[in-house]
């Protein structure tokens, strides 16, 4: 027994034979990788990897290799391919294991074969007869894997051969391989369009296949399709919206379900296929309104996959044609992902938001906190998107901060596809919005220095063109000039060597051109600091040449110092070189010829290229005539090359003489002919250009937006998008709002990021909002179009306003600036605007009462209406009151402003002589200031003088003539509240209105339970607080209006919900419902 | 389209790469290597979305990937695709090979690269996505191995019944 136990262990391993022989190998795999996971050194890796590449190849080679060890060897050469070590040897055995082993064996055949060859290589050739056999194959997995490869690997030529049997696969039983075989088809149908053409119905065919998985592989064919041409498919938008109808109600099959949600990847695919079809569509965009709106409120569930839908739906909603309450939706979406902790969805929010402001510049402003954190973010990615979003931003008025931020990026990004990218940008905006000319030269000199030699050939083409076409006056092209060649002789100057070439070309382009101009330089330094650079050694050649065409063009009258460096370059290595170096030699010797050829100042546009050479046309007659071969261009030339490798049979005619004398002749020609193109060599730039699209740039800077315009193109072409989608501010906005405004003393931090968003967002708001602030200087200063006021001599009051745009916004506190700026463009503005004009009014009428009347005591009222109109009343009042009894000094307002509402009489300041206060006086359609000015003396006071200095209605100073100044502050004055009116309507309007307005924010907030009726005790301490009008109180519920001015209505709707006030806001205008919560919060926390 | 999937360590040794695309040799293999720089780099906690990198193909293509344990799975896309949908794919990716080698690992995906292949093949095919279903795929890579493998298991029971033959002849 034992015996027999043990003959049979004996005999087991022959048994097993291929078990263990494929154990074995599996071992070898396993020791490899053992051992190269021990290694330390690459060099000991490439060592050990050889060694295994040879054993392998012994393998290979021996005829006793089974099938089951060279699936075994396959595997190990994908690994040693992976590793990116060469194992070519393997693939012909690939090959073979595909077409000759079982099932196992062709797997990892077909599988090497695909991660071996690629669609070019000649061994694929042997794979076809393979790949026809598997495809008839009843086995579903080998015309499944024949599927694959054909997918993966297929060059166009072999596609006919598979065509006709893939096509049949779309009608197989199985929809695995149906599926697969669509996917193949459209392969080939990137790989070669017109071959599948006749399949195009079968498509159609599989859109409606009954297996789902089908129609979403078909999905891939149409997105494509319709991509290419959307207009051809416009009839199918139907379909496709049925389609994800169906899929958003849950009408597939629980499988398709990922984290409950279905089918979120044909979803998405589908979303983008509707937004191509309805993109400046309007009728097919109808179409689809109502599924987007069915997909925005579905997909409310908090997963990743969800997000990625919102996504798809909000840029469709972009994309077509737009509906109101869409966007709005869409914007609360970007809202939600630019607003969440989650950073991907950050970053996706950023992307839309870089989409969406081409449509909506607005809802970058609701935004802008967020983007200013973005800007600092500690994720490169994120930063990048940031940036790429303030670009779209970009106005004349924000360019200097964003290209700012744009290039201390740069100067830390080491990436070099993102210089590239993004230098061309900050080139762009230079071009666009530059302020003024040392700022664009400076800006430039950054982009060449950090761009280098990545750059595109494009931005310094534009850039000398810019600088040689000009615009229409001279005198201001020639300031640019100036300024360049100024620029560059300090940056020659200093150290050079690590300059990238293509500054210096620019440079010496430049300095070649125009630096004749600035006189009060010696041209001989010039020609120092350009031949010095000719000495580099890292300047290239091409840069000599550029830098040779400069010293040529200013060489004049400098013969002896351009002697010498003619001589020394007379014996370089480069040709070239030493051709131009005779050039110059002989131009500065002979200033006649130097300024017919190099003629200085001429304008650009007077030169004109003989592109056809028809100067040379006698020539070339002649030289024909003389029996000369006509010229043939040099493809011809180099076709012919190729005949003549094949046998030439005709007999040898009388080429070869002719081709010599014409050799001949162009060879006594050359100087000449070389030194016509190498004297244009230094200009080709511009003159190329000339030749190309001449639209680039000087048209592009009239533009109000770039490529895709986004101001004037959006009132142009979606008028409807304008109002409505000015976006509302999401609840989560609201919150981050509400999270800033406990701090009343803000970090210095925030002022520093208030100031940065008042500096990067200004400008960005409707046109009209800039002469609302009084700023006229608003219509961009584009740059070089047009003569630029000088902002230095503008009147004084002018420049205090502009500065103090900024620092009156950082020095308020952060949630009013928060609000304010968001508010900037509203209409509370109207009223504060106004103060913008009264400065020299007051002063002036304030003085000619004062000499008119000579009155002891005076209160002078000076009410400011909307607009500019500014009314000075003398005082009538003659009683003596003491400064104290302010209160009283109400009593002294004219008689048609008594009536009015107003506010406390607030003491403004006082001094022994004056007493300043004021009173705000509401009416409907302005906000009326009114200063007191009272004698405290018993004197007579004979001369006041009233200078008024606003800024943005900060801070007054008086003046008085008694000889103390004072600066006194308006502070404390609610600008936002001042402006609310009551608006009077009744339940039923009410109603109706809300209805209408599209904006709303809604806001849980403090309930006052002290007394009995909570709701009716709260809306009264609003009313008083805000000068709201409640309409109705029913039960728990109450409605309350009011209004900007007689502008904007709000609506407020308000329930008690347990020890909280829901609030329900809604406005036309985007900002005010925000506005008016914060003020009721406000107003409710103190009380 | 997707144009390529890396799998690679955390200290950049490749576990597996699938190029939808042609590249050299030496450009796929510097495309792995400029991945993993780009993508060790970047911490946890800050987005999964890399872009630019001038090797696969400059600027309208993007990296995304997870990072699970040991491993870095990175997907480049070109902007036809979702970037959220990608990181979904890669999740279901990951959760498909779990299913398949139960708590997968390193190891795993090192000696059984070529099954790891099968399950992405039917994924993703020639660059599309194919299936994001994960029972799907994994009945598909099943049914693969079960008719392939049958004629070894019929082996393997007439070798048992041989041993158990031999060990009790009565």
């Amino acid at each position: 027994m034992s015996d027999v136990v043990e003959k049979t262990l004996t005999a087991l391993p022959g048994l097993f034979d291929s078990q263990t022989g494929a154990a074995k190998i599996t071992n070898r795999l396993r020791q490899l990788i053992k051992s190269i996971t021990e290694l330390t050194s690459k060099h000991e890796e490439e060592n050990l990897i050889k060694q295994e590449l040879s054993a392998m190849k012994e393998q290979v080679s021996s005829p006793n290799t089974t099938m089951k060890q060279m699936r075994e060897i396959m595997v190990r050469a994908m690994y040693c391919e992976m590793l990116g070590y060469d194992a070519s040897f393997t693939y012909i055995h690939a090959i073979k294991l595909a077409q000759q082993g079982g099932l196992l064996e062709k797997r990892v055949g077909y599988l090497a074969v695909s991660l071996f060859l690629n669609e070019g290589h000649e061994l694929l050739l042997l794979l076809v007869n393979t790949v026809l056999k598997d495809l008839q194959s009843t086995n579903l997995i080998e015309a499944c894997m024949a599927l694959t490869v054909v997918a993966q690997v297929f060059p166009k030529d072999m596609i006919p051969a598979v065509l006709p049997l893939v096509e049949d696969k779309l009608s197989h039983p199985k929809e695995i391989i149906r599926r697969k075989a669509v996917l193949a088809l459209y392969k080939f149908y990137l790989i070669a369009p017109n071959q599948v053409q006749h399949i195009h119905a079968k498509f159609r065919k599989a859109l409606c296949d009954k297996d789902p998985g089908v129609m979403t592989s078909s999905l891939h064919i149409y997105l494509q399709l319709i991509r290419e041409s959307p207009d051809s498919y416009k009839d199918m938008t139907g379909s496709f919206v049925t389609i994800l109808k169906q899929v958003v109600g849950g009408k597939l099959p629980l499988d398709f379900n990922y984290h409950s949600v279905p089918a979120p990847w044909l979803q998405i695919q589908l979303l983008r296929i509707l937004s191509l079809l309805g993109k400046e569509d309007q009728s097919t965009s109808e179409l689809m309104y109502e599924v987007l709106d069915e997909s925005l409120r579905r997909a409310e569930m908090n997963h990743n996959i969800t997000y990625a839908i919102l996504y798809e739906c909000v840029k469709a909603v972009y994309t077509i044609h737009p509906k109101a309450e869409l966007l709005e939706k869409a914007a609360r979406c970007i809202g939600n992902f630019v607003l969440s902790p989650k950073i991907n969805l950050k970053y996706l929010g950023l992307k839309a938001l870089t989409y969406v402001v081409q449509h909506d510049a607005k809802l970058a402003l609701q935004h802008q906190m967020t983007i200013i954190e973005c800007l600092d973010h500690s994720d490169f990615t994120i930063k990048r998107e940031t940036l790429e979003l303030l670009f779209r931003i970009t106005n004349a008025q924000n360019v200097t901060v964003i290209v700012e931020k744009m290039l201390d990026f740069l100067r830390i990004c080491n990436d070099e596809h993102t210089i590239i990218h993004l230098v061309g940008k900050v080139a762009e905006l230079a071009e666009k919005f530059a302020p003024d000319n040392s700022w664009f030269i400076q800006t430039m000199n950054d982009v060449f220095s950090i761009g280098g030699d990545l750059l595109q050939q494009d931005v310094p083409n534009n850039f000398l063109r810019l600088l040689a076409e000009g615009s229409e006056s001279k005198e201001e092209d020639d300031q640019l000039r100036l300024y360049a060649v100024d620029s560059y002789l300090t940056v020659l100057k200093g150290h050079t060597s690590h300059l990238p070439q293509c500054f210096l070309q620019v440079m010496s382009w430049v300095l070649g051109e125009y630096a004749h101009l600035q006189e009060s330089v010696d041209q001989r330094e010039v020609i120092r600091l350009l031949t010095q650079l000719l000495d580099q050694r890292s300047v290239s050649s091409e840069t000599r040449v550029w830098i040779l065409s400069a010293l040529t063009k200013i060489s004049e009258g400098q013969t002896d110092l351009i002697l010498d460096l003619a001589e020394s370059l007379s014996s370089s290595q480069d040709t070239v070189l030493r051709q131009q170096a005779q050039e110059l030699r002989h131009l500065s010797q002979d200033s006649q010829l130097h300024e017919w050829a190099l003629p200085r100042g001429a304008p650009w546009d007077g030169i004109e290229v003989d592109s056809s050479l028809s100067f040379l046309d006698g020539f070339v007659s002649e030289a024909l005539a003389a029996g000369a071969a006509p010229y043939k261009p040099p493809h011809q030339r180099q076709e012919e090359l190729c005949e003549d490798r094949a046998l030439n049979l005709e007999p040898y005619g009388f080429s070869l003489p002719v081709s010599l004398s014409s050799c001949s002749i162009t060879d006594r020609q050359s100087p000449t002919l070389l030194s016509v193109s190498s004297g244009l060599s230094g200009n080709s730039t511009e003159l190329s250009q000339k030749a190309g699209s001449s639209t680039l740039i000087l048209e592009g800077v009239k533009r109000v937006w770039g490529k895709d315009g986004y101001l004037p193109q959006k009132e142009a072409t979606a008028p409807p998008v304008d109002e409505p989608s000015a976006a509302v501010q999401p609840p989560s906005q609201q919150e981050a709002a509400e999270r800033i405004e406990p701090r009343p003393d803000p970090s210095t931090q925030n002022q520093d990021k208030q100031q940065l968003a008042s500096s990067l967002f200004v400008g960005l708001g409707v046109g009209s909002s800039m002469s609302l602030l009084g700023k006229s200087e608003a219509p961009p200063l584009r740059f070089r179009k047009k003569p630029r006021p000088h902002e230095s001599s503008s009147s004084s009051s002018g420049t205090s306003e502009r500065s103090s745009d900024s620092s009156s916004r950082s020095s308020r506190n952060t949630t009013d600036s928060f609000l304010y700026s968001s508010l900037l463009e509203e209409e509370p503005a109207a009223s504060i605007s106004a103060f913008d004009h009264t400065p020299k009014s007051t002063t002036a009428n304030g003085l000619a009462q004062n000499k008119d009347t000579k009155e002891d005591r005076r209160a002078n009222t000076s009410q400011i209406l909307g607009g500019d109109m500014v009314i000075v009343r003398p005082s009538t009042i003659q009683d003596k009151h003491p400064p104290s009894v302010s209160s009283d000094l109400t009593a002294l307002l004219p008689a048609d402003l008594k009536d009015l509402p107003h506010s406390d009489v607030i003491s403004l300041t006082s001094d022994p002589s004056l007493s300043l206060s004021s009173c705000r006086l509401f009416r409907d359609e302005a906000l009326l200031l009114v200063i007191f000015i009272s004698n405290c003396t018993e004197t007579v006071i004979k001369d006041v003088a009233v200078q008024l200095t606003c800024e943005e209605l900060k801070t007054v100073s008086l003046r008085g003539s008694v000889g103390s100044v004072h600066s006194l502050s308006l502070g404390h004055c609610p600008q936002q509240t001042s402006s609310v009116r009551p608006l009077v309507v009744t339940t039923e309007e009410y109603g109706k209105l809300w209805l209408s307005l599209s904006h709303d924010v809604k806001q849980n907030l403090k309930l006052l339970t002290d007394a009995g009726d909570p709701l009716r005790t709260t809306l009264n301490a609003l009313k008083d607080a805000l000068q709201l009008h409640v309409v109705d109180i029913i039960g728990s519920e109450g409605i309350v209006a009011c209004r900007l001015l007689s502008g904007a209505p709000c609506l407020l709707h308000c329930r008690v919900n347990g020890t909280a006030l829901a609030m329900w806001l809604r406005s036309p205008h985007p900002a005010l419902p925000d506005c008016i919560l914060y003020h009721c919060q406000r107003a409710l926390a103190h009380h | 389209m997707i144009k390529a999937i890396l799998i690679f360590n955390n200290h950049g040794k490749p576990r597996l790469s699938k190029f939808y695309e042609h590249y050299t040799e030496d450009t796929e293999q510097q495309i792995i290597r400029e991945t993993f720089h780009l993508v060790s780099k970047r911490d946890e906690n800050i987005c999964n979305f890399l872009e630019g990198g001038l090797l696969i193909g400059g600027s309208d293509n993007k990296l995304i990937y997870r990072h699970y344990a040991t491993l870095y799975f990175v997907f480049c896309v070109d902007s036809s695709e979702s970037e959220l949908g990608i990181l979904d794919l890669i999740q279901v990716f990951v959760e498909t090979l779990d299913k398949c080698f139960e708590n997968v690992c390193e190891l795993d995906l090192i000696f059984h690269v070529d099954k790891v292949h099968n399950i992405l093949a039917e994924m993703v095919m020639g660059g599309m996505v194919l299936e994001t279903n994960m029972s799907e795929i994994i009945t598909q890579v099943e049914a693969q191995v079960l008719f392939s493998s049958d004629s070894v298991s019929a082996v393997k029971s007439i070798i048992l019944w041989n041993i158990k033959y031999l060990l009790n002849p009565d």
